[in-house]
């Protein structure tokens, strides 16, 4: 397809791995912060075509994988009820919660619905109105507007029926919490393209700043990646800090402002629990006061479920990029895509997933 | 809510285009979860093969054409 093949080339990857490996004369630690980044990394094998004094860590862009399991707990709750119809994104659907999960609450009877938009949940209140539909509202800020024009479209319907079970989390305040932290040692970002044609790059200038590292926004094709690692090893070989723009096809430095407009009427900033990393500091969004009526934890009084996570699994320490899957020790022996112990092995953006398909992979056909 | 057809390398879907005013018929968009978020820059798009080109890892022949469609 047009604009994906183009980005695939292997001849082209060869050149950029050429230009990194001229470029390159220390060791340098870089992030990506987009657990979608990271399966193209190890899918298309980046990770072992780079120099050796490279080192790509992977963040906590997995919006499935940092959903607290205090939310997912809640949402098995809301789903066993009768009368509901609870609809989530797929890649939720298996994420473990502390007794079992949505497509064994399904099994059982549970109207669980996979749903590929926002909008498709709208649309099944308004076709039962009978029936209370709730939409488990995860993601980052390329999800939140979807989510955000859902509960819009909603009241604008006057759906009584229809409402969100929300766990939105932010980039920036992540990033921040990441860099504060005495054992971070990431020099250099790649920021999630998606999210910034979303938001723009205007919040992350002063995080680069104020810690001096190159950010650069970086798309999802092999050779955006490889252009976005080239562009952070030469700024940090230059010693420059500061944001630049690998992903200029898809994102301006203003981001998509009729989406920032949205989001801005129907959520506030909250502070948010992160799956294994706990609590940050206004990194999520709730409903404002004027659609608290959409709130599904309070119409369906779950706010008093909570829970802990579980002790082997270290999701936490994956997220911020401190292990990698392979130094897990339940890593493919306890835990695999079919008997996860956490998200980061279930999710499509999971980098224990990621490990499991490919660095697997890579194994059985040397 | 304005709702549009993408077709992605030949399966089509029902979008939503409130976040893109922007875009016309025939553009290039970026879909999430059922709504358009972005509209490609055609011309941006091949900034990645002028950067080859700039290193000196690429000739002439090889930078794609912006024609050229698949």
């Amino acid at each position: 397809m047009r604009f994906v093949d183009e980005y695939r080339r292997e001849e082209d990857a060869q050149a950029f791995v050429r230009a990194i490996r001229t470029r390159v004369t220390r060791p340098w630690t870089l992030m990506e912060i987009c657990g979608g980044q990271t399966h193209t990394l190890l899918k298309s094998g980046i990770d072992r075509m780079l120099p050796p004094e490279i080192t790509l860590v992977h963040g906590p862009g997995c919006p499935v994988c940092v959903t607290p399991l205090t939310q997912i707990d809640r949402a098995l709750a809301i789903a066993r009820r009768p009368g509901v119809i609870f609809t989530s994104f797929g890649d939720m659907l298996r994420v473990p919660g502390s007794t079992t999960n949505l497509l064994s609450v399904k099994a059982q009877g549970g109207d669980v619905r996979m749903v590929y938009s926002p909008l498709d949940a709208v649309r099944l209140a308004e076709q039962n109105p009978g029936l209370e539909v709730v939409f488990f509202a995860v993601g980052f800020e390329t999800t939140a507007p979807a989510n955000a024009m859902a509960v819009k479209r909603a009241k604008k319907l006057g759906l009584p029926n229809f409402s969100i079970l929300t766990s939105h989390v932010l980039v920036p305040p992540a990033i921040e919490a990441l860099l504060s932290s005495p054992a971070n040692r990431v020099q250099a970002f790649l920021l999630a393209g998606h999210v910034c044609a979303v938001m723009g790059t205007s919040e992350y200038g002063p995080l680069a700043a104020r810690y001096r590292l190159p950010m650069v926004v970086t798309g999802f094709e092999p050779l955006d990646l490889l252009q976005g690692i080239h562009m952070a090893v030469s700024a940090l070989e230059e010693g420059r800090f500061g944001v630049e723009n690998q992903y200029t096809r898809t994102v301006t430095a203003e981001g998509n402002r009729p989406a920032q407009a949205v989001l801005a009427e129907i959520f506030e900033p909250c502070d948010s629990a992160w799956r294994g990393i706990g609590v940050i500091p206004k990194s999520g969004y709730r409903l404002r006061p004027a659609y608290a009526a959409f709130d599904a934890t309070a119409r369906f009084d779950v706010q008093d479920i909570t829970a802990d996570e579980p002790k082997e699994c270290i999701a936490g320490e994956i997220l911020q990029g401190r292990k990698k899957p392979s130094g897990c020790a339940a890593f493919g022996t306890r835990c695999t895509p079919e008997h996860p112990l956490g998200a980061p092995m279930v999710s499509s953006e999971g980098a224990c997933a990621a490990y499991y398909l490919y660095a697997r992979a890579a194994v059985s056909s040397a | 809510m304005p709702m549009g057809v993408v077709s992605f390398g030949g399966v089509t879907k029902e979008v939503c285009f409130a976040y893109t005013p922007e875009v016309v018929p025939g553009d290039w968009v970026l879909v999430h979860v059922g709504f358009a978020i972005s509209r490609l820059d055609e011309e941006h798009a091949l900034e990645v093969f002028r950067t080859l080109k700039e290193l000196g890892e690429l000739s002439d022949l090889d930078v794609p054409q912006p024609a050229r469609g698949s």
